[in-house]
């Protein structure tokens, strides 16, 4: 359509200073934070709101690793968002491949209630969860955090993994179901090797999702041994409100993991929505 | 075709056992653990949850509990509280929703048409999205912080503000903190819904409407909108419910404060369970916020049906 569209050089020039302002507006924020990360301490009240630091050092990095409570409350979030990212595309892949390729009794009910659960507000069950967590002894555990995760997460990662089975024609399992296997076998031998874009994309908003997640953690977990990032950074932005440079330290690396995770799954977004929204 | 794969050998009546492995057992082998999971983690709080709001429970005070009837709802009609965080509430979801809609709208109609580097400008500009919601409170707040951040004083250049101060101190600028946050953080989301169904609009359509010598406002008004009115109407509803809902950066950014002029409802629920530890009251603020999402939802659903008769 833009082809055929005759451009003048002033609509040109609009759209690219149009294109460059979103793009200011989305990094600026994020180099504010390197910058402040990289600047010297002995120049962030000089300097502090100059554009660019005239030295810059890695020493706040250094302190954060080793002086600081950090490589713990990663370690934590790792194996949270690890854990709740591998457990749930199981969960959601088997749910999802049944959605996909099953007419049952019950089917529309599921999905409602998996619906419903999109609808109300999480915060809703907060005081419930914490009753429950309580009862059964996980407070302060990383598994109680696994399994709330891997409960929220489940109902969008099934129908995201449905919209990926569709995708697969269905002759590929029959014709295996034909040559002697069981379903189960087709679905592992044929189908999987040919999700893995989609369990690979699954897995990737389930780790980001998981390790964003904030007011559970902060209500579950309250012991230093346990505390994952998010709680972690929060307890020390208020515990050391003056050190500017090692809680953006922190912040950047907070940052990196859920960038490189979204740097491999920015590409099945729009592809995965286009092929949701063509299915209406 | 129907039976052929789960017939075994040697069983009498071949269709009814695989007819009802089919319809009945097999798919539930594939979905009991997502069921169970869901129920005991969501559904069964979810009851708990809204059976709370008639109780008195609160961790404080552990002898004082038991079945109260209405008295939560009854504090909270005469809670001042509650009323500031609902207006405030409006404001929040109709401000972030507008801006991240407007800007989203723009962004993917400028990511549908053609230009070099268009692969790394789409993964730039959606960068927001990927990052943790925590951690873009926290940018966000230390860049209004004057002794770190440039936005007071770019602002003061600008002659917005009088002096370079942290707006999120103040009662009647804080709002505009938050809300900038969430735009920053939501307009990818805009964006990517908005760009999918722009790409799925036929290109003959555009071209058909150029030989005839449509204007670039006509095509705009009369193909590209009608065609994503759908899109919008259900993402713009979702959208809006999860924005009431979301706490996360108001709490981070200036935990409902100063003076409760950042207060909404989510936020009040939070902090009620979290400080005070009175889950009866959070639960009652809990259900409210609940109720309105609902009657919202009934409201645009209707007018929708209505709209797509005419």
């Amino acid at each position: 359509m833009s082809a055929l569209r005759k451009s003048s050089p002033l609509a040109v020039t609009g759209k690219y200073l149009a294109l460059g302002f979103y793009i200011a507006f989305a990094l600026f924020p994020l180099y504010w934070l390197v910058k402040i990360a990289i600047t010297p301490d002995k120049l962030i009240f000089t300097e502090g709101t100059a554009l660019f630091p005239s030295e810059f050092t890695f020493e706040n990095f250094q302190t954060v690793l080793i002086a600081t409570d950090f490589l713990s409350y990663f370690k934590n979030s790792v194996i949270v968002s690890v854990g709740t990212a591998a457990i749930t595309t199981a969960i959601a892949a088997a749910a999802g491949y049944a959605f996909s390729r099953f007419a049952f009794r019950g089917k529309r009910v599921i999905i409602a209630l998996m619906l419903i659960t999109q609808m109300f507000p999480l915060l809703m069950i907060i005081a419930p969860i914490y009753k429950i967590v309580a009862a059964v002894g996980l407070l302060n555990s990383l598994t109680s955090l696994i399994i709330v995760y891997t409960a929220f997460n489940i109902p969008f990662a099934t129908f995201l993994m449905q919209s990926f089975f569709d995708g697969i024609p269905k002759d590929l399992e029959e014709a295996g179901m034909i040559d002697g296997c069981t379903r189960f076998e087709a679905l592992r031998k044929i189908i999987l090797p040919l999700t893995l874009p989609g369990l690979g994309a699954t897995l990737g908003f389930v780790f980001t999702a998981a390790w964003s997640e904030l007011l559970f953690a902060l209500m579950l977990i309250n012991s230093n041994d346990t505390m994952t990032f998010p709680v972690g950074l929060l307890t020390f932005v208020s515990k050391f409100s003056v050190d500017w440079g090692q809680m953006m330290a922190a912040g950047v690396l907070a940052l990196v993991p859920s960038c490189l995770f979204f740097i491999f799954i920015q590409r099945y977004l729009v592809q995965g929505l286009t092929s949701g929204a063509v299915k209406g | 075709m129907t039976m052929i794969d789960t017939v075994e050998p040697g069983k009498k009546s071949r269709a009814r056992p695989s007819f009802y492995f089919r319809y009945m057992v097999e798919p539930y082998l594939y979905l009991t653990p997502a069921i169970v999971l869901i129920a005991l983690v969501m559904l069964v709080p979810l009851v708990i949850g809204i059976s709370y709001a008639f109780q008195a429970v609160n961790l404080l005070r552990p002898f004082q509990s038991g079945w109260v009837g209405l008295a939560n709802f009854e504090a909270l009609w005469s809670d001042r509280k509650f009323w500031l965080a609902l207006t405030n509430t409006f404001w929040w979801t109709l401000g972030s929703i507008f801006f991240q809609f407007f800007l989203g709208l723009g962004l993917a109609m400028l990511l549908n048409t053609q230009f070099h580097g268009k692969r790394i400008v789409q993964a730039l500009v959606f960068l927001p999205w990927a990052v943790p919601t925590f951690l873009s409170a926290l940018t966000w707040a230390w860049l209004f912080n004057p002794t770190i951040g440039p936005l007071p004083h770019w602002l003061a250049a600008l002659g917005i503000l009088s002096e370079p101060f942290n707006i999120l101190g103040d009662k009647n600028l804080a709002m505009w903190g938050p809300v900038t946050a969430n735009v920053w953080f939501g307009i990818p989301f805009f964006a990517i819904t908005l760009l999918a169904a722009l790409q799925s609009i036929p290109g003959e359509l555009y071209e058909a409407a150029e030989i005839d010598g449509a204007t670039a406002w006509q095509s705009f008004t009369k193909i590209t909108l009608p065609f994503l009115a759908p899109m919008i109407a259900i993402t713009v509803m979702l959208r809006t419910i999860w924005i009431a809902n979301f706490a996360d950066l108001i709490f981070v950014m200036t935990g409902g404060g100063p003076a409760n002029s950042t207060q909404i409802l989510s936020t009040y629920i939070f902090t009620t369970a979290f400080r005070k530890l009175d889950f009866g009251y959070a639960s009652a603020i809990a259900v409210a916020l609940l109720g309105l999402l609902l009657i919202y939802a009934a409201i645009l659903l209707v007018l929708r049906r209505k709209l797509v008769k005419i």
